[in-house]
């Protein structure tokens, strides 16, 4: 879903992310950013990134950095969080607890 | 361009498949591709067993084909395969003839030797089904990880405080207050506190995999489960333990140490590792089969000529570390946690094993001590060594060493231990001791940072167990008090264990603060056992290796107890980090060799400038002239440390200082919290500038500097 007062557009993850389904992923995010978007994914359903997604989500910040855009995480479930705070991906990601609060950011 | 050789060119039940590359050994990721590689010179076939994860069967079990070996190494290169979702094991095949060193068993399914990612004991103490066929679970790693900056700290030897640490007892104890209580995690959440306490290096005891069922049994005493806590039994050399993971259970254990050392090295922390290449955990004779035994028993073990395990280890099995294809697994390892997991240094467990030969004899050049001390991706790695092993050979102070193995220093942990007890037969041995052992480490040029000291370590007593018992009490480890160091040169002050008498606990609580300055003002690399600043107790068990409890895990209660304690050591952390004149990288020479009007070093008794005054051998001071030790051309201070080990107060006379200086007392543990010590360069002027008072069994420390100017 593209926001278009923004240039950012919304992605929404489903209830895993791991090898299975990653490549999907990987492509649509890749697809937002190759159009000159930056991204903001919707985790809110999401309870659980393998290490397979954990990777997915920082080469996807990492490609969206060398484009000069943005990726944002929004609505991380506790069980991500913990995942991403004991292995440090927390720290490459801005992330929001609601949608309205990142776009609120975005827009300042 | 596109590599013309990234085809497959067989098929084996619907994978495709070609030749490996056989080096390098284990799992790896080659873009769509995993490469499978195990070596064994004496195996005659081998089988890739693949499981989806957690599964009792396999989906499959592929061949190697004769086209998929090269000299002894199987290799095969598979497509696509999903390796998130796929453990790997191997059959190998090949003669059962124990006499002659060999126990293939092809019905067994093995462990890669060279496994990064080991599940199957992935929560600690779930029990596993002892029914399955394959018990620890080799998986393809991950082995990128955004490192950023980050790099092995390279902190000069002598600058490092050493603390001593067990990932699962740091943080297990319900008053530890973090919330991933026993895991690397847990280790993270207390950053704050080990810059708080001021340490810069963390040795952790054994975080390669193991299993802590090992030997798991019931304690006959209290009916507790005891387990293999300390781990210190390796099931694979290149694998972190997942149980210590938080993230275990997702096998995210290598993310999950990774970010624990880039954390730490971030606030100035480096990590050393213990790490255990004298046996497996396989055992003897009659234990499992797990890798090594299977894969190549006569390459990985040292046997006797009748095939049986030598047993220098006291654990069941020798790893043959001086057979060429061994010194190699030990080592890639080695690089491998420093490559990959950025690690700074490794203590190597009864590394006088590593000396010796394949028949067991020591040698005098043992080529994997040489290899490691020459090695250039560990060029700039602490190696330390524990220089004995179960074996009877003791080499504290001739380690082969070709000027980069630093030593454990026993010597210094029997000697202050002694002193502190108040033995009159140790003084002189005491003094080598705090100049940096010379007797041991100066012949052979090795310097001062080739003696790591230690007045306690997991093995033994806590420091406050050391000054509460004079026996061990290990009853609850279920082998009749048997077990643990018979040697301990404790004493309890005067009560056997947990005392309400004051004047007892006043005194334990001194004499704590005296190990602790015996340690931080002596030359050498101070070792601190994790909890003793605390004043932590294993109630008298000075071999807690079974007790996953409240016996080994700290009581973080103790903080708040002990408060005292844990002030002391802090401050005299600090001030060991602030004054470079206690931390040199090469012996003193006891002379005035540039001209300074004062020796770099001098030793000095209840009388100035004369050593052998003194009461009892119990007595004895000295001076380190700061003009030695200048940083960035600002001199240090000069310190005077007095000891009174004797059990009545003495007067000590102190040197003069050059004029426009004046003693300050920066400690005196014979007095009572705040003033047993001060904030380092904060120290009040010494009344008398003649003479110091130092109290029964008390160490009073003075910092000689110009006077404030109020």
């Amino acid at each position: 879903m593209k926001d278009d007062s923004m240039d950012i557009e919304k992605y929404q993850i489903g209830k895993e992310l791991d090898s299975f389904n990653y490549q999907q992923v990987q492509d649509d995010i890749l697809a937002i950013l190759e159009k000159g978007c930056s991204a903001v994914i919707d985790m809110t359903a999401c309870n659980y990134v393998s290490s397979t997604g954990l990777r997915v989500l920082l080469y996807s910040k990492k490609v969206a950095a060398s484009k000069g855009l943005k990726l944002y995480l929004v609505g991380i479930s506790h069980e991500v969080k913990d995942i991403m705070d004991v292995t440090g991906f927390d720290t490459f990601f801005d992330s929001f607890n609601t949608m309205e609060e990142c776009l609120e950011k975005v827009k300042n | 361009m596109h590599r013309v050789d990234f085809f497959p060119t067989h098929e084996y039940q619907g994978l495709k498949l070609r030749a490996g590359r056989p080096y390098p050994f284990g799992a790896t990721v080659l873009g769509n591709m995993v490469n499978f590689s195990v070596y064994s010179r004496y195996a005659t076939d081998c089988t890739l067993v693949l499981f989806h994860n957690h599964e009792e069967k396999p989906f499959v079990e592929i061949p190697f084909f004769k086209e998929f070996r090269l000299g002894n190494v199987f290799s095969m290169i598979i497509f696509d395969l999903d390796y998130e979702n796929i453990e790997y094991g191997f059959r190998m095949d090949g003669p059962f003839q124990p006499e002659e060193g060999h126990r293939f068993d092809k019905t067994k399914i093995l462990l890669d030797p060279y496994a990064k990612l080991i599940v199957g004991r992935d929560v600690w103490g779930q029990e596993p089904n002892w029914d399955s066929l394959y018990q620890y679970r080799a998986r393809v790693v991950f082995d990128d990880f955004d490192w950023e900056d980050d790099v092995p700290m390279e902190i000069p030897v002598n600058d490092l405080i050493v603390y001593e640490m067990h990932v699962r007892n740091f943080t297990c104890g319900a008053a530890s207050g973090v919330k991933h209580r026993g895991t690397f995690a847990g280790i993270i959440e207390k950053i704050p506190y080990l810059k708080e306490l001021g340490v810069n290096c963390v040795e952790l005891m054994p975080i390669h995999e193991f299993d802590e069922f090992e030997n798991h049994r019931l304690s006959p005493v209290d009916g507790r489960e005891l387990f293999n806590l300390w781990g210190y039994s390796n099931v694979g050399f290149f694998a972190p333990k997942a149980a210590y993971a938080s993230s275990g259970k997702f096998a995210m254990q290598v993310d999950e140490l990774k970010n624990m050392v880039k954390r730490l090295h971030k606030n100035g922390i480096e990590v050393i590792l213990d790490v255990v290449f004298n046996h497996t955990a396989e055992g003897n004779e009659q234990g499992p089969y797990i890798s090594y035994r299977g894969i190549d028993n006569k390459t990985y073990y040292m046997l006797t000529p009748e095939g049986y395990y030598y047993n220098f280890s006291g654990c069941g099995n020798t790893l043959n570390c001086n057979n060429p294809n061994v010194r190699d697994m030990i080592v890639e390892s080695l690089r491998y946690w420093v490559t990959d997991y950025h690690i700074d240094g490794f203590r190597f467990d009864l590394a006088a094993i590593l000396g010796r030969d394949q028949n067991g004899n020591p040698m005098s050049n043992p080529p994997l001590l040489e290899s490691l001390a020459h090695d250039p991706i560990l060029g700039k790695t602490k190696l330390i060594a524990e220089a004995w092993d179960a074996g009877g050979l003791y080499q504290v102070g001739s380690f082969p060493s070709w000027g980069r193995w630093a030593e454990w220093n026993g010597r210094f942990r029997d000697s202050m231990r002694r002193f502190l007890k108040s033995d009159e037969q140790v003084l002189s041995d005491v003094k080598e001791r705090i100049i940096g052992s010379p007797d041991l480490y100066a012949s052979q040029g090795r310097g001062i940072k080739a003696s790591v000291n230690f007045i306690t370590a997991h093995d033994g007593f806590t420091l406050m167990d050391l000054v509460s018992y004079n026996s061990k009490h290990n009853e609850a480890n279920g082998e009749d008090n048997r077990d643990g160091e018979n040697h301990n040169n404790s004493w309890n002050c005067g009560c056997e264990g947990d005392s309400d008498d004051p004047a007892i606990n006043s005194l334990r609580h001194r004499q704590v603060k005296n190990a602790i300055t015996m340690l931080m003002v002596s030359q050498g690399i101070p070792m601190v056992l994790s909890g003793d600043e605390m004043g932590n107790s294993q109630q008298g068990n000075n071999n807690a290796y079974c007790q996953d409890n409240e016996i080994a895990w700290l009581d973080w209660n103790n903080l708040e107890k002990n408060a005292d304690i844990f002030r002391y050591f802090k401050q005299i952390i600090k001030f060991r980090r602030m004054h470079k004149v206690l931390r040199y990288e090469d012996h003193l020479r006891h002379c005035d060799y540039l001209g300074h009007g004062y020796p770099d070093f001098s030793w000095h008794g209840v009388k100035a400038w004369q050593p052998e005054s003194g009461y009892n051998n119990l007595t004895v001071a000295f001076m380190l002239n700061g003009r030695y030790a200048e940083t960035d051309g600002v001199p240090d201070d000069f310190i005077y440390v007095a000891m009174n080990m004797h059990w009545e107060m003495h007067g000590f006379e102190l040197p003069q200082l050059p004029d426009g200086m004046a003693w300050h007392v920066f400690a005196n543990t014979g007095m009572p919290t705040p003033e047993d010590i001060f904030e380092p360069d904060e120290e009040p002027l010494t009344e008398n500038q003649n003479e110091v008072l130092v109290g029964p069994r008390s160490i009073i420390i003075l910092v000689g500097k110009g006077k404030k100017v109020k």
